[in-house]
């Protein structure tokens, strides 16, 4: 293959109608609640963890709808679980039990609370 | 119960009849891209030769104009004020050749007069000072014009006139059915002054009307409205292009379910980058868009129809294409030789160019 000397970068489209959305639908099952998300962002901008690591649940969830699921899992394993989210969230949504359930389903675990899963 | 598909049709014919403009008839002063002689040299010529000797209207150009200043205009590298007065001197010349409608070859210069003449309209006093300035420079005078138009504005108001002289249609001859076209409008052609195009910025018609006169069928796709990647500052910076040739490639993935048979463009930029960077793709990643490892033939609204009133594809430079035509003009009916097609206008051998190592090109 011949090098121009810049490179092609790969494509950012989200296809829904080809989108793995089977994680998203068993989170949904047992956290409805994931479904009254408005994306203001509170929980991104009140995330201790946010700055560094780029932790924000609303993306989370966007990320879940989209079947983006690598980009999930690089989330919750930067979570700690504190609970601020939960907090602010003008919907009252649990949030930890949302990430709690993404860690389920997609198999992995937030760093050091793997005893309340 | 009306058809979804249906009320969406109408939808669009009511957007185009609220943004339908009116274009005069005859007596144009043109203005050529100072790109395009490079890139499609044989668009402009065909244009000239079919509102000339086809269409028998007044087209009046002159050796003096120069590049209205749009690129360096948008690469940040001169001032506004600069542009205008380079466009203020297009407008004395048009003046003292006695005309008042201005007719441009490209998009970008389109749309820098446009918003020349808004800037002025909305700031009396930029234009008294750009008059001072360009007076001071050159002597010159001017008188600003009645009617601005893009030259694919003129093939479109006279798009029935071609089809009632064509010679060949957009129908495929192998199996009657319509010819399947994506259209490229070219970004500053209604997106910055919506009302000044046919048809406004979401569902401009001007190349749709060009491709439904002639016998073919205009492909929707997500990507259509997508930049084609040329975008000035994305490809001048050499370490941008890669984002240029991403944003081609995006608008490619998408077009490709929909196996469009060509690709009509608008502007001076969308050809070239739509046609080179299928090359590049390509060579690349070893991908092609087209069927049976071609590419999609891209043609500029002016190569289209000289096709169409039967001009030579070799006499229109469809040789200067990266991607192969042929495929397109097999299925027009047209025909073509390929002893002829890399021979100068005195018939000596201009040689081959070197082929691409993926795409198949005749």
């Amino acid at each position: 293959m011949n090098n121009f000397g810049f490179h092609i970068v790969p494509s950012s489209t989200i296809n829904l109608d080809t989108a793995d959305v089977s994680k998203f639908n068993l989170i949904r099952a047992v956290e409805p609640d994931v479904m009254r998300c408005m994306s203001c962002g509170s929980c991104s901008a009140t995330c201790p963890a946010g700055n560094f690591s780029g932790m924000s649940v609303r993306k989370l969830i966007l990320n879940l709808e989209r079947g983006r699921e690598e980009e999930v899992v690089k989330m919750v394993r930067s979570c700690m679980l504190c609970g601020k989210c939960l907090m602010v969230c003008p919907r009252g949504l649990n949030t930890r039990r949302i990430i709690l359930a993404a860690c389920r389903v997609c198999g992995d675990k937030p760093q050091e609370k793997s005893s309340e899963l | 119960m009306q058809d979804l598909s249906d009320m969406i049709y109408e939808g669009k014919q009511k957007i185009w009849s609220d943004y339908q403009k009116e274009i005069p008839d005859d007596n144009w002063f043109y203005v050529r891209s100072c790109i395009r002689q490079n890139f499609f040299p044989g668009s402009e010529k065909a244009f000239l030769d079919i509102c000339r000797g086809d269409l028998g209207k007044d087209i009046f150009e002159t050796e003096h104009h120069t590049t209205c200043g749009g690129i360096a205009y948008h690469c940040d590298t001169i001032p506004q004020e600069t542009a205008m007065t380079i466009v203020a001197r297009q407008f004395a010349l048009m003046t003292e050749a006695g005309y008042d409608n201005y007719v441009c070859s490209c998009i970008t210069s389109f749309g820098n007069y446009i918003e020349t003449l808004e800037s002025w309209y909305e700031h009396p006093e930029l234009e008294a000072r750009i008059r001072e300035l360009l007076f001071k420079a050159t002597g010159r005078e001017f008188n600003k014009p009645k009617y601005i138009a893009h030259a694919s504005d003129l093939i479109f108001k006279f798009r029935f006139d071609i089809a009632a002289k064509a010679k060949y249609n957009l129908i495929n001859v192998h199996t009657g059915k319509p010819l399947r076209g994506v259209e490229h409008i070219g970004c500053h052609y209604g997106k910055m002054f919506p009302s000044k195009s046919v048809g406004g910025a979401e569902y401009p018609y001007v190349l749709c009307g060009m491709i439904e006169a002639w016998g073919g069928e205009v492909v929707d796709y997500p990507e259509r409205r997508h930049c084609c990647g040329y975008g000035f500052r994305q490809y001048h910076i050499k370490a941008n292009r890669g984002y240029s040739i991403s944003n081609t490639r995006k608008k490619f993935e998408s077009m490709e379910p929909f196996a469009p048979d060509f690709i009509l463009t608008n502007c001076p930029g969308c050809p070239y980058f739509l046609d080179r960077w299928q090359y590049a793709i390509s060579e690349m990643e070893g991908k092609t868009y087209g069927k049976g490892g071609y590419g999609i033939p891209v043609l500029t609204y002016e190569e289209l129809a000289g096709l169409i009133l039967g001009y030579n594809p070799w006499d229109l430079g469809l040789q200067l294409h990266q991607v192969a035509v042929e495929p397109l003009l097999d299925k027009m009916g047209i025909p073509w030789t390929a002893e002829d097609k890399y021979k100068g206008l005195d018939g000596k051998d201009l040689k081959y160019p070197e082929l691409p190592h993926w795409m198949k090109c005749c």
